[in-house]
């Protein structure tokens, strides 16, 4: 039967470590490495980061919604939130971009390199959703690949 | 987070153990910046061995102390990073302006021979 979770919490950095816990057992739950549940890890806590620090930077604690569920070869998983948005999509995941003179830019960087598809929907004013799919047991891997 | 500091005469060294995001590079960021203001530190090393895990949030933090020592003459030193903590840090391009070094202990003879 197919699993699927849904989990909605408020937007707060501590939750940003139970996102990734919960990423990490139902990942533990299917045919993924170590190094896959790492990359997913780090892939979960840059979307649910991002949610907290950029979409809700002028409120103190609105909603992320974390799902996920496998499709056939790959586990997908969505961060949302009704945050303030991305109005150019394509600017915020260039290298080395961001809003924030402290930060350095690099939470789609890693996103990328570590899922096998990224797709980002966000609407200015609305709200964003981050949509991270990894293969399972796909041996091509980044970790996997350069640790041979 | 766990955070330890202490200090081989002017080089400070802080001791993280735990996951390295937002909220623990927050923390970081309290502990550490009264220290490099107060006591005008040279030289800062981050042990990294205890951290099981690390994101951007991590990464900007140890980048922003590193551009802080810089402005005024000092320099920041990364010891004992684990493999996972590694990659995420060599893929951040951070190696190019910030040396890594397998210990605590080598960091610190770096430190003296520099
Ligand atoms: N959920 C979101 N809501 C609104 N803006 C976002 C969201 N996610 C990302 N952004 C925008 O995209 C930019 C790039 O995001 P990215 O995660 O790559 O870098 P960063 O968060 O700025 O820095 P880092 O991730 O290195 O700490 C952010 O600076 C922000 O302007
Ligand atoms: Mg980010």
């Amino acid at each position: 039967m197919e699993n699927k979770i849904r989990l909605e919490f408020t937007g707060i950095g501590e939750n940003v470590a139970l996102a990734r816990l919960v990423i990490a057992s139902l990942a533990g739950q299917l045919n993924f490495t170590l190094s896959d549940i790492e990359e997913l890890k780090v892939a979960v806590s840059e979307a649910v980061s991002n949610s907290i620090i950029h979409a809700y930077s002028a409120v103190p604690s609105g909603i992320v919604i974390l799902e996920a569920w496998q499709d056939t070869d790959s586990l997908v998983i969505r961060i949302s939130d009704m945050g303030k948005g991305i109005a150019d999509i394509q600017k915020a995941m260039e290298p080395a971009y961001s809003t924030e003179p402290d930060r350095m830019g690099l939470g789609f960087v890693f996103m990328q390199s570590f899922m096998d598809d990224l797709q980002v929907d966000s609407e200015p004013g609305k709200g964003t959703t981050v949509t991270l799919v990894k293969k399972i047991s796909s041996d091509a891997g980044t970790f996997n690949s350069s640790q041979n | 987070m766990n955070l330890e500091k202490k200090y081989h005469r002017d080089t400070l060294v802080i001791k993280i153990a735990g996951e390295f995001d937002l909220v623990t590079a927050e923390e970081f960021r309290r502990v550490v910046d009264p220290e490099l203001e107060r006591r005008q530190v040279r030289n800062l090393v981050i042990n990294l061995g205890g951290v099981s895990f690390i994101d951007s949030s991590g990464l900007g933090v140890i980048i922003g102390r590193y551009k802080k020592l810089s402005q005024s003459g000092g320099k920041l030193w990364i010891a004992a990073a684990r493999p996972p903590v590694r990659k995420i840090l060599e893929l951040s391009g951070i190696q190019k302006i910030i040396r890594f070094y397998e210990s605590e202990k080598q960091a610190l003879e770096a430190v003296r021979e520099a």
